[in-house]
């Protein structure tokens, strides 16, 4: 999978960003209730971050602000060299139009708990609908791309089947291959494979680990400690809206050096 | 815990053939409800004071069809009114702009807390409020003029108050169906990229369609009766058309009937293009079947043969 060219604004020479997201003491509240406290971390081209910790820590809140789904309230976030939903003109801030925000999305595919296929097209029409209609690409182009990736994620004999003919597993096969078929730079998991039957879990992992094999920079929410040790580079521990812990996933799962690290591994493990 | 031997082949039980169990009690309710319906209708068709020969004797005439033809104009214009206005009236209130979505609640707030008959009887009357109309720089040069006399017709007039009237009320139909899509759709298009207008045309109404047409298949059938309150400005739709056959003959329930039996047919056939409706926007989930389809398998299951 290609990395889009960075644009020229990024910076001089063509030479993709050191970092493919960066966050800088990044705050988000929700009216009075601050749910993000300073997030800083950097995640580079070709890393899997796998992101832990407990419920109501922040961690989808923090994916979602990453593609602009929420306004963050303080700090900075970069994506593929570009500040996130704004625009930077001599020390001020200016918000970006709808539009500009959608084309930043572009870069960025998003898989959710609930998977969220449109249930009124079947999975080829899932897979296709963005290319199609967001980048204007010709349909009989997108279509075999499209089958390509539903082979990719083993479901070539189900792509004429509807969302409610597929099971769990195969939905969200589905839902990867209609985030990567807008060929994303980055992709983002906010706990794939926490809403499926246990026997559903391994074919998901399995087709996002063949992802972060072919170079795909990914952050993935999960609770799969066994995913975080095999295939993750990097992995965080959030808790309370800030990153507790940050390292090695095998440091940290084998000797978490923060008391609530422990505790919350204790409890996953 | 014991354990199969997948190599030794089982022999595959013959199919359960049972009796099926048999509702005595149906049938006799069935059987009374036959009889009764058999005596009502024998004794409406011999009851001479229904005036069938009168019946008979206007159901095909060309005036009647005539008043049929506007009746369904009518319909079908207020109906592109309701619905287009109705989601665009929708879509307004659902805007973050609140002067968009102000609008669109004082609209509603009007045109569905006004009588519909005024609103019909005002259209008609705006040539005598607002004879011409122009639109332009004022003191400037005008761009487009109008005769309120040369525009409004009676016709033009009973499409306005029915169709603006139902845009407000669909708006309220639209706006629930679109309230019960699962946000996680918006938020899954958005995140692919997709902008707000797209997510609402590709994602969120067709969806919102499966909450929307039952009750807009409820206000085509109510609106189709509704018209006949253009008769106020003596537009000759169906009922107006048998009005005034009777205040001529005096024949007032033969001609009646005649009007019903007419409205009865096209409810009917706008009850069965709403089922084909519904069951073309539920692809994706269960499908429906039609009461024959229903019976047929109904058939097949007791006469042993697989649906
Ligand atoms: N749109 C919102 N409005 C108000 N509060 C919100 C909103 N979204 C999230 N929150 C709050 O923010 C906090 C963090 O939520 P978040 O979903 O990011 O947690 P999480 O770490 O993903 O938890 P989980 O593991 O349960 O998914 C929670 O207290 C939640 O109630
Ligand atoms: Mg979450």
């Amino acid at each position: 999978m290609a990395l889009s060219k960075p644009s020229p604004e990024a910076g001089a020479g063509a030479e993709p960003p050191e970092f493919m997201v960066r966050a800088e003491n990044v705050h988000k509240s929700f009216g009075r209730l601050e749910v993000l406290k300073g997030i800083d971390l950097e995640v580079r081209p070709g890393e899997v971050m796998v992101v832990v910790g407990p419920s109501g820590s922040g961690k989808s809140t923090f994916l979602r602000c990453i593609n602009h789904l929420e306004k963050i309230n303080g700090g900075r976030l970069w994506v593929n060299g570009h500040l996130v939903g704004y625009r930077q003109k001599g020390d001020r801030l200016h918000e970006m139009r709808d539009r500009e925000v959608a084309a930043q999305r572009r870069d960025i595919g998003m898989v959710f708990q609930r998977f969220n296929l449109f249930p009124h097209m079947t999975a080829l029409g899932n897979v296709m609908e963005a290319p199609v209609q967001v980048k204007g690409l010709p349909r009989a182009q997108v279509r075999k791309q499209a089958v390509q990736l539903l082979e990719r994620v083993g479901l070539a004999d189900k792509t004429d089947s509807y969302p409610s003919q597929l099971s769990g597993g195969q939905q969200q096969r589905v839902a990867i291959a209609r985030a990567l078929a807008m060929e994303p730079a980055l992709m983002l998991f906010d706990e794939p494979t926490s809403a499926l039957d246990p026997e559903l879990v391994g074919e998901v992992l399995e087709v996002m680990k063949q992802l972060a094999v072919d170079g795909m920079t990914m952050i993935v929410v999960t609770h799969e400690i066994g995913f975080a040790r095999e295939v993750g580079d990097s992995l965080v521990f959030m808790d309370g809206g800030v990153v507790v812990e940050k390292g090695r996933p095998r440091d940290i799962i084998d000797n978490p050096q923060h008391p609530r690290t422990q505790d919350f591994l204790s409890k996953v493990l | 815990m014991t354990l199969t031997d997948e190599n030794v082949p089982r022999e595959r039980p013959t199919e359960i053939r049972a009796v099926p169990v048999r509702h005595y009690g149906r049938w006799v309710a069935a059987a009374l409800i036959l009889y009764i319906a058999i005596w009502a209708v024998y004794s409406v068709a011999n009851n001479e004071r229904f005036g069938w020969d009168t019946i008979n004797a206007w159901f095909w005439d060309g005036a009647i069809l005539d008043g049929i033809v506007t009746t369904l104009e009518l319909t079908v214009i207020a109906m592109l009114m309701g619905v287009v206005g109705g989601v665009l009236l929708a879509v307004m209130r659902l805007s973050p702009n609140p002067l968009i979505s102000g609008v669109a609640w004082l609209y509603v707030w009007v045109f569905r807390g006004t009588p519909v008959l005024v609103q019909i009887i005002l259209w008609f009357y705006v040539k005598a409020l607002i004879p011409t109309f122009s639109l332009g720089i004022p003191f400037g040069p005008t761009f487009v003029h109008f005769n309120a006399n040369d525009l409004i017709t009676a016709f033009v007039a009973g499409c306005l108050g029915l169709g603006l009237n139902e845009a407000a009320y669909m708006s309220e139909i639209v706006r629930a169906g679109i309230l019960s899509v699962d946000p996680g759709q918006s938020e899954a298009a958005t995140a692919l990229g997709m902008s707000r207008a797209k997510i609402m045309r590709r994602v969120v109404l067709p969806q919102a369609m499966r909450v929307i047409i039952p009750p807009t298949g409820n206000e085509t059938i109510s609106m189709l009766k509704t018209s006949s309150l253009v008769s106020v400005i003596a537009l000759s739709d169906l009922l107006y058309s048998v009005q005034i056959v009777y205040n001529r003959t005096y024949q007032t329930i033969p001609m009646l009937l005649v009007a019903s039996i007419w409205y009865l047919v096209m409810t009917s056939i706008l009850t069965v293009g709403q089922f084909y409706l519904e069951r073309y926007f539920g692809r994706g989930t269960a499908q429906r079947q039609t009461m024959l389809e229903r019976f047929v398998a109904n058939l097949r299951v007791r006469s042993g043969r697989r649906p």
